[in-house]
């Protein structure tokens, strides 16, 4: 059987080199043309991409597809298969499993469920066992497998301790660590972001501070260790002020910072809906506003979902006995290109070629579209106007925040390795 | 009583989760309404035929004793059918969700569910899973306590209010101390709101551990941390109860301590403006919010807090559910006292005065 032949035509590609109209030829999961007018060869299946953006798949860093564990809420095929409908070419799963993720097996386990879905998935490991922040994870043995980022995510590391020892560890395998950052002492009961909202509500609240003071301490331990660390959803003004500050003392550090962080503020809870519920919590506007700053003025190097599936029987409860988290693979880029009023190209370099030189996945994803490349394609409709609805969703659960929201912006085809595998909005496996 | 007597609704909303739901003219109902039935209460038979053929549920998910059985007994003598769900006794035991719960008890065919709930905005909650249902908030975490709210209103314009007056125009400007453990009182939230609501003037008294993390958007006059300082232009002294974990060293070093400082001990109450009255929601823990002969003196009015909680709840129940069982069943007689019938008539005059007081 011969190599399945992709054209991707009428489009205008637009990749970390700059934008062009031109027709995509793929053939063997690699790119073999990129230009204008270009032929197609009869066994060719076409895409159009009249009026749409042709660019570098989109690249999650934080994705909880919840598998193995707790397949009420995700498998990693039904995650895969959300995350292409929402242009992803590869998502890094998170670590947060049960088991979690602090073994070779683990590794493997992931692995084997990912084989044949729609969509790549790096598997992070954790930095330490059982994710109980004491001893290390087998690091260097996960690093040989590929594994490229490791986290705790879920908590974060507490003991100032545990994190030098890891980041030094780190440091020496060449992969990077992922902080959760929150202070577990000052953010303990808290079910949103503590402020008017939650003492007029009268909810325990998760201060500001609780994710600041890691922010500052873990840069002192990067200063001091020089290892690599990428700081996850940050989502207060002054832990960006510290990241920027950092970033211009030329610290080997990067942050991401998730959708419902630039769209949603905790005002959101007045209904005490625990679809509403996330951690870190939502914040209020002046938070939201540095969010928004810190993606326009390149503080924050990703977009990430955090998505976070949770089945209806886990949110329909009081809001204090809900577990935190939101689904965002499919909504991510329609709310950037709805709602920042940033370039489309630095929206793409924030959902795809940024994320994926962190995640280690560059350049298979997140590189050029050019001649040789690999195959890794979203193509997006910018003015596509949707509206979201929770029950039409790929994945399991249906604990979107934006359900009746207007976006505008839609994927059009997603192409994995070469193969089509969502045409027309559609999956197609 | 006719279906006109009320106005075009009993309150302004379908369901009482907050104070805020009411607004001055809302509280303004039920404190007329309340004394309507204040009256009923001194009859030989104490019982209405307001709500024959209705159904009040309760659902008490937390320790309660005088919240659900002054909820029961006002359903009762408004001639309800009363079902009562505690924890102890529903399927919440055997794994059965809440919401799963609450969709049975709204099959039953209840009208009213009362829900009390450690968790706050649980009666929100119960209120979009089960749209059939009037949900009365009868305390959620720290949230609201309506009902304790105007109680105390009702109680206040009881000891100050003259016959014949606006029932609210005592509280025009009226200085009201709430002190202890607001950051973790639903009882303190709901007692802002209606002072607020109906022009009085809070200060909040307590240590900085025990207020809001923000008080950003409260209707408050003042803040204060000295009890002491406050005291003598206080006309209502509220107290809160501090709960014992909350004594522990946590949030304040010790019960002596904070007993010391923010308790009103005998010492503190002989310095009280002569007029003014002490409220406390209850349980009292005599000894440390307030001393124990000082919970007994006259100007306290803790036990009126109780007997008027009954009627406050038969008029929030009333005015939730009685509008259509007046109108399901025909004009009906409900209480012919002189004073019940001005009460209506103010309620229902339209302008609410409360409103142009504050």
């Amino acid at each position: 059987m011969r190599d399945p032949v992709v054209v991707v035509r009428g489009g205008t590609v637009l990749d970390a080199t700059g934008e062009r109209q031109a027709d995509v030829v793929v053939e063997g999961g690699r790119v073999v043309a990129v230009e204008e007018g270009a032929a197609v060869p009869r066994r060719a299946t076409v895409l159009d991409a009249g009026g749409c953006v042709v660019a570098p798949g989109l690249v999650d860093l934080h994705s909880h597809l919840r598998q193995p564990g707790a397949e009420e809420s995700e498998t990693v095929e039904s995650g895969a298969r959300a995350a292409a409908l929402g242009g992803y070419t590869a998502v890094v799963a998170m670590p947060n499993t049960d088991p979690p993720v602090d073994s070779a097996s683990v590794v493997r386990d992931v692995r084997s469920l990912a084989r044949g879905v729609p969509c790549h998935v790096a598997v992070a490991g954790a930095i330490t066992v059982g994710r109980a922040g004491e001893r290390l994870a087998p690091m260097a043995e996960l690093a040989a497998l590929g594994v490229r980022i490791f986290t705790d995510d879920g908590a974060g590391v507490q003991s100032a301790s545990v994190m030098r020892r890891a980041l030094e560890y780190a440091r020496g395998l060449g992969v990077t660590l992922a902080q959760h950052c929150e202070e577990a002492t000052l953010a303990a009961g808290g079910v949103m972001h503590e402020g008017a909202v939650s003492s007029r509500l009268g909810l325990a609240g998760v201060p500001a501070l609780a994710e600041e003071l890691m922010v500052v301490r873990d840069l002192a331990l990067v200063r001091e260790t020089g290892a690599r660390l990428h700081l996850l959803h940050l989502s207060t003004a002054a832990a960006l002020a510290a990241l920027s500050d950092a970033k211009r003392a030329g610290l080997p550090v990067t942050a991401e910072v998730t959708p419902h962080h630039f769209t949603l503020t905790d005002a959101a809870l007045v209904g005490f809906d625990p679809v509403f519920k996330v951690n870190p919590p939502l914040r209020p506007a002046s938070d939201v506003a540095a969010v928004r700053a810190a993606l326009a003025d390149g503080t924050a190097d990703a977009i990430a979902t955090d998505h976070a599936p949770h089945p209806p029987e886990a949110k329909d409860r009081p809001l204090d006995e809900a577990p935190p988290g939101m689904l965002g693979l499919e909504t991510a880029l329609a709310l950037a290109l709805t709602e920042l009023e940033v370039p489309l190209s630095r929206v793409l370099a924030l959902l795809s070629w940024q994320p994926a030189a962190i995640a280690g996945l560059a350049p298979d994803h997140g590189g050029p579209v050019a001649p040789g490349a690999a195959a890794n394609l979203c193509v997006l409709d910018p003015d596509h106007p949707w509206v979201v609805d929770p029950a039409s969703s790929a994945s399991r659960s249906r604990n979107t925040p934006y359900a009746g929201r207007r976006l505008r912006a839609k994927v059009r085809h997603t192409v994995l390795a070469g193969e089509p595998v969502v045409v027309d909005g559609e999956a197609q496996r | 009583m006719t279906h006109d007597d009320l106005g075009p609704a009993g309150l302004p909303s379908r369901h009482l989760l907050a104070v805020d739901d009411l607004g001055v003219e809302g509280i303004a109902r039920v404190l007329a309404v309340a004394d309507s039935f204040a009256e009923v209460g001194r009859r030989a038979n104490p019982k209405v035929p307001a709500l024959r053929g209705r159904t009040v549920a309760t659902l008490f998910l937390e320790d309660s004793t005088r919240t659900r059985l002054s909820f029961e007994t006002a359903a009762k003598r408004l001639s309800a059918d009363v079902l009562s769900f505690s924890a102890g006794s529903s399927s919440l035991n055997k794994g059965e969700s809440l919401r799963d719960t609450v969709a049975t008890i709204e099959a039953m065919g209840v009208d009213a569910l009362v829900v009390r709930h450690r968790s706050s905005g649980t009666p929100h909650r119960v209120a979009a899973w089960a749209p059939g249902l009037a949900v009365v908030n009868a305390g959620d975490g720290w949230h609201q306590h309506p009902t304790q709210a105007l109680a105390d209103l009702y109680t206040v314009a009881g000891a100050l209010g003259r016959p014949g007056d606006d029932p609210l125009a005592c509280f025009a400007g009226l200085p009201v101390a709430v002190v202890g453990d607001v950051r973790h009182s639903r009882v303190a939230r709901s007692l802002v709101a209606a002072y607020a609501a109906v022009g009085a003037r809070v200060t909040l008294v307590a240590p900085p551990t025990l207020l809001p993390p923000s008080l950003e958007g409260w209707p408050v006059a003042g803040v204060s941390h000295d009890l002491d300082a406050t005291l003598a232009g206080a006309r209502v002294v509220s107290l809160l109860r501090l709960q014992a974990e909350r004594g522990s060293g946590a949030y304040v070093p010790s019960l002596r301590e904070y007993t010391a400082r923010w308790g009103l001990t005998a010492e503190r109450a002989a310095r009280l403006d002569p007029a003014a009255l002490v409220l406390h929601p209850g349980p009292v823990v005599r000894g440390v919010e307030v001393a124990s002969d000082v919970a007994d003196l006259p100007c306290a009015l803790i036990g009126d807090q109780v007997r008027n909680g009954l009627v406050v709840r038969m008029a929030v129940l009333f005015l939730l559910l009685g509008h259509d069982a007046v109108a399901d069943t025909g004009p009906t007689r409900l209480a012919a006292a002189p004073s019940a019938r001005r009460g209506r008539q103010e309620a229902a005059a339209g302008a609410p005065r409360g409103a142009a007081d504050a």
